[in-house]
């Protein structure tokens, strides 16, 4: 069973974990999904360290003069290493596509993004813009079909 | 509306089983063995005094392989998705920024340098000072945004160091050991000169991290305005 301390540094972990992935989800900005994308990493990170400490330990480095104790494990550790510079590498390649999204669309909103995305692609294919098929409610005339539409 | 609550309520649900399987754990006594054993084998197995770097470059030097993979596939398609970086009309950085870069570039290339060096005796290694050297590279590019960028230079020490990593590897398949297995003598535990092949692969992650993080941060500053 974990102790005070130790529950106290698992819940953080955690909460960063939660955060992060909470702020993914809900974010609407794109630059902040990234962001998000890292804390939610950092979290992760930490929990593996946490996993591999032992109370009263050193860092795994040998002392050729004397030996310690204890040490924590390495093993964790060179997993976070390696997490850390995979996870630089996916944010640094999210954020190339963030800055193309900006560039061509002039927005970091994720639904506004989306509209401009998919209006872009409906005037590339020569289609009208997407609007209901059904007769709307309240006996509302139906809107005159736009130019160059397939009808 | 709908969404959010749905969200909250995962978000709820992830930090409670994160919780109870972290309260399960014994904190400060992990239940792995292996971790001891290589503590244990590490001297006599690599000779390196840090034992991350025995288990990032002696026992799972084919994970760091497919770890630099990652790196490089993530700084190309970066660099396909921004295209090719040209010199553009930017505001120059200023004399503060100017002076401070010419100061720094030579304390940043001697720490990263020595933190590569020193990867297998102390907390560090290719890596950590790869990313040092990186920043060496990338700031005087801030300071003088006009002077173009050596992206040629650049990929010649990314794809040099990448094959001498992947050559050092290979000596070893010749010698007829395992991909990757430490070769050369190991010399004395804490010495500069010891744990065999591995300061020669940490140095070759450290120039080939350098490099491509330096590409990726110069493609990345020059491509921040918006075009629109």
């Amino acid at each position: 069973m974990t102790t005070t301390i130790g529950l106290i540094f698992f819940l953080a972990a955690i909460g960063l974990c939660v955060i992060g992935i909470g702020g993914i989800v809900l974010s609407r900005n794109l630059f902040r999904m990234v962001l998000a994308l890292a804390i939610a990493e950092a979290g992760a990170n930490l929990l593996l360290v946490l996993a591999g400490y032992r109370w009263d330990a050193v860092a795994p480095i040998l002392d050729p003069d004397q030996m310690p104790a204890s040490m924590v494990d390495p093993v964790p550790q060179a997993m976070v290493l390696t997490a850390i510079v995979i996870g630089v590498g996916v944010q640094a390649l999210a954020l190339t596509l963030v800055i193309r999204v900006r560039q061509r669309y002039g927005t970091l909103d994720m639904h506004l993004a989306r509209q401009r995305m998919a209006a872009e692609i409906d005037a590339s294919a020569g289609i009208a813009p997407d609007r209901s098929q059904e007769q709307p409610r309240g006996e509302r005339p139906l809107p005159a079909p736009a130019g160059g539409g397939h009808d | 509306m709908m969404r959010n609550v749905t969200t909250l309520l995962f978000l709820g649900g992830l930090g409670f089983m994160l919780l109870v399987i972290t309260g399960t754990l014994d904190f400060g006594a992990p239940p792995m063995r292996i971790g001891t054993q290589i503590q244990q084998a590490t001297p006599g197995d690599v000779g390196t005094a840090n034992i991350v770097t025995a288990v990032v470059l002696g026992y799972r030097g084919l994970d760091t392989l497919g770890e630099l993979s990652i790196l490089f596939a993530a700084a190309t398609a970066g660099g396909l998705v921004l295209g090719s970086a040209a010199a553009r009309a930017r505001p120059d950085g200023g004399f503060i920024l100017r002076a401070g870069a010419d100061l720094m570039f030579p304390l940043l290339l001697v720490a990263g340098l020595y933190i590569v060096m020193h990867g297998h005796l102390t907390p560090g290694g290719g890596f950590q000072g790869g990313v040092i050297l990186a920043a060496a590279f990338f700031l005087p590019l801030l300071a003088r945004p006009r002077t173009a960028p050596g992206h040629r230079w650049l990929m010649w020490i990314e794809g040099l160091s990448g094959a001498t990593f992947i050559v050092i590897g290979l000596l070893a398949l010749y010698r007829g050991e395992a991909f990757l297995t430490p070769l050369l003598d190991r010399g004395t535990l804490g010495e500069l000169v010891s744990g065999g092949t591995l300061p020669l692969l940490y140095l070759a992650v450290g120039l080939k991290v350098g490099a491509e993080l330096a590409g990726l941060l110069m493609r990345l500053a020059q491509d921040d305005e918006v075009a629109s």
